[in-house]
């Protein structure tokens, strides 16, 4: 028995048996995201290049964009240029220069319409010239999607698309899509799709940016003080 | 044999007159993509394309794997054909048309397999070929075998100067054909369709031809237009544009499934044809010792081009940090690929919004969607005294309720107040 369990066990490890459950690691060149929990749950140990990723932030300001830092901050590094098309509010350079993000590699495309930025996005995407590609598109339709997953194919960008966490209900054709949350803090990420088996667990990031916590005892009131003692302290120097 | 007693045998048979128009231009058609392997192409009313291939055997990777991919796409594109190789043009023809799929390398084989063809491959009057059958002469070696003077005189030099010519005895000049300035080729479809997606497999016919014509040009194309032809209304064109110039038979095939998918048919289609214009030149590209993966990096100056073309200049910048405490001075808009500084600020927000959002103040606490919730601060910010756009402002890193960070601040000059100046994403 103990001997037909190692053979099939050494069957399985043969590369070329293709396990269900098990990662496609090979294959797809990807940009390591620097968090390396996730990494780990990412196929091929990134974020996936010449595909779409989608982010789904269940709301602004959570630290959806903290997340492509360090992958941001790296490509920019090598020379290569981030695009980034349709953006809610002004990229602010003093935040993404101190994340390490080249500001001369970094490329802001304002689009007038949805319309435009699917357009911009697509044309950034055929044309693989960019380091990496972010767009906020409104209102994407499948067929939409389709044809920038198809342009961002054999390309080495990858292609972040943001969209609204009701997103999460339609299909997408994206290689990766990542719904964000909060927990404890800290940021949950959760992978509704990628290439291979499924994850039902969220990972659990830590809380960003993390200096704020870390530099919280400078604050001269401690920050969870009341409400009320704040606002006493602060009228004692409006006066 | 005759069209009745066809009938009598196979009364579901579609009789159709030959059309030695629509001959021609499929045979012109099958010469345009032909020219990518040779530029000696040669064309054989009405039915054969000689090909002069010995200079491209190496680069197509040897005579079989040329073969090869002749015949594959000859299916593609909808043909069937017969081929065989001979050291001159005429020989070549014959055995194609005799059927003999024979590849003959040397001069001196080609006597013995010619002796074998039968007589009617020198395409003579019917009374030729009755007289040649008079005299028991059935094959090209039987009527060889026969003194040359008598066949002279009793059929003409002709015969004599065919074989010769395919002998290599006699020079055999061919005029090599000439590729026209545009692509245009069409089909008529075997039964009316009303799918669009159906008419992708007849359209990938074309395409076929269309990727052989332009690999023979060395150019691509832009823009290629499929029309569709109806019974009894104007056609339909279907555009399709690219970003750049190319001649990927696979990459149109995508871009027209792409825009089939969706399309809708105003009337069933009896024929498509496709057309191309303004083919510009594009060079083939050496391939690299390794395999490379994936497609190869375009350039950013094009893009930047058409994303300006159509959006505006203003609509592609970069952004720059400035020496300035003033928040929104200190990071703007600027020209992409702006000579940076390095600043060290406190901790600044990924966003910055366009203009400060005055914020409710309930029970003398800051309110964004509920209460937020005092992280980080106060920053103090007093500057700006000499432009007369000063400031004096409280800085806060705040939690929202939806633990969403956001900067906000207190201002401390005319009616005071908070506001919401970024977000932390």
């Amino acid at each position: 028995m103990a001997g037909m369990l190692f053979s099939f066990a050494a069957l399985l490890d043969r590369p070329d048996i293709w396990r269900g459950d098990s990662l496609n690691r090979v294959g797809t060149p990807t940009v390591a995201c620097g968090f390396p929990e996730l990494d780990a749950e990412l196929p091929g140990g990134g974020w996936p290049a010449g595909a779409l990723t989608e982010i789904l932030p269940a709301h602004e300001g959570i630290g959806e964009l903290r997340l492509l830092g360090p992958a941001l901050a790296g490509l920019s590094k090598r020379g290569l240029r981030l695009v980034w098309i349709a953006p809610p509010h002004l990229p602010y350079a003093p935040a993404l220069a101190a994340a390490g993000i080249e500001l001369a590699n970094l490329v802001v495309v304002r689009a007038a319409s949805p319309k435009e930025t699917l357009w911009a996005t697509e044309q950034a995407l055929v044309s693989n010239a960019c380091g990496a590609v972010l767009a906020w598109p409104q209102g994407a339709k499948y067929a939409e999607l389709r044809r920038l997953q198809i342009a961002a194919e054999g390309g080495r960008a990858p292609a972040f698309l943001f969209r609204v966490p009701e997103a999460a209900g339609e299909s997408s054709p994206a290689a990766l899509r990542i719904a964000l949350g909060t927990s404890d803090g800290g940021l949950a990420v959760h992978v509704l799709k990628r290439r291979g088996a499924p994850l039902a667990q969220p990972i659990l990031l830590p809380a960003m940016p993390p200096a704020v916590r870390s530099k919280s005892h400078h604050v001269d009131r401690p920050p969870a003080a009341p409400a009320a003692a704040r606002d006493f302290s602060a009228r004692l120097v409006h006066a | 044999m005759a069209v009745a007693a066809a009938l009598a045998l196979a009364p579901r048979l579609r009789v159709a007159p030959r059309d030695p128009d629509a001959e021609t231009e499929a045979l012109l058609g099958v010469a345009g993509w032909a020219a990518q392997f040779t530029p000696g192409v040669a064309l054989e009313f009405p039915d054969g394309v000689l090909l002069e291939v010995s200079g491209s055997l190496k680069l197509f990777g040897g005579l079989e794997s040329l073969l090869e991919r002749l015949r594959r796409e000859l299916v593609e594109m909808g043909w069937s054909a017969a081929f065989a190789g001979a050291p001159t043009p005429r020989a070549a023809f014959w055995l194609a048309w005799a059927g003999k799929q024979k590849f003959i390398g040397e001069s001196a084989e080609l006597e013995p397999v010619l002796a074998e063809l039968p007589v009617e491959v020198l395409r003579c009057k019917d009374e030729t070929l009755a007289a040649f059958e008079a005299i028991g002469v059935r094959t090209l070696g039987e009527l060889r075998s026969l003194p040359r003077e008598g066949v002279a005189q009793r059929f003409g030099q002709g015969p004599l100067t065919e074989l010769d010519r395919a002998l290599g005895l006699l020079p055999d000049p061919r005029n090599f054909f000439v590729l026209p300035a545009r692509f245009g080729a069409a089909i008529g479809l075997p039964a009316e369709v009303t799918q669009a997606e159906a008419l992708l497999f007849a359209a990938r016919r074309l395409i076929v031809q269309l990727a052989g014509f332009l690999a023979a040009r060395s150019g691509g194309v832009q823009r290629f237009v499929l029309r569709l032809g109806h019974r009894d209304k104007a056609a339909t064109e279907i555009a399709i544009g690219l970003v750049a110039p190319s001649r990927d038979a696979e990459h149109f095939t995508l871009l027209l499934r792409e825009r089939l998918s969706n399309f809708t048919l105003s009337g069933p289609v009896r024929e498509i044809s496709l057309q191309a214009g303004d083919v510009v030149p594009l060079p083939g590209s050496n391939l690299g010792l390794l395999l490379e993966q994936g497609k190869p990096p375009g350039q950013w100056e094009h893009l930047v081009e058409r994303l300006r073309a159509r959006l505006g200049t203003e609509a592609v910048c970069g952004i720059a940090g400035r020496a300035e405490h003033r928040p929104e001075h200190a990071g703007v808009i600027a020209d992409h690929g702006a000579k940076q500084l390095q600043l060290n600020f406190g901790e600044r927000p990924f966003w910055l919004l366009d203009r400060p959002k005055p914020l409710a103040e309930i029970g003398a606490v800051p309110s964004l969607e509920g209460p937020l919730e005092l992280l980080a601060g106060p920053e103090r910010i007093e500057s700006g005294w000499w432009d007369g756009d000063d400031v004096a402002r409280d800085y806060f890193v705040a939690r929202m309720q939806n633990e969403a960070l956001v900067w906000i601040y207190r201002e401390w000059r005319g009616a005071g107040g908070w506001y919401l100046h970024g977000v932390f994403a």
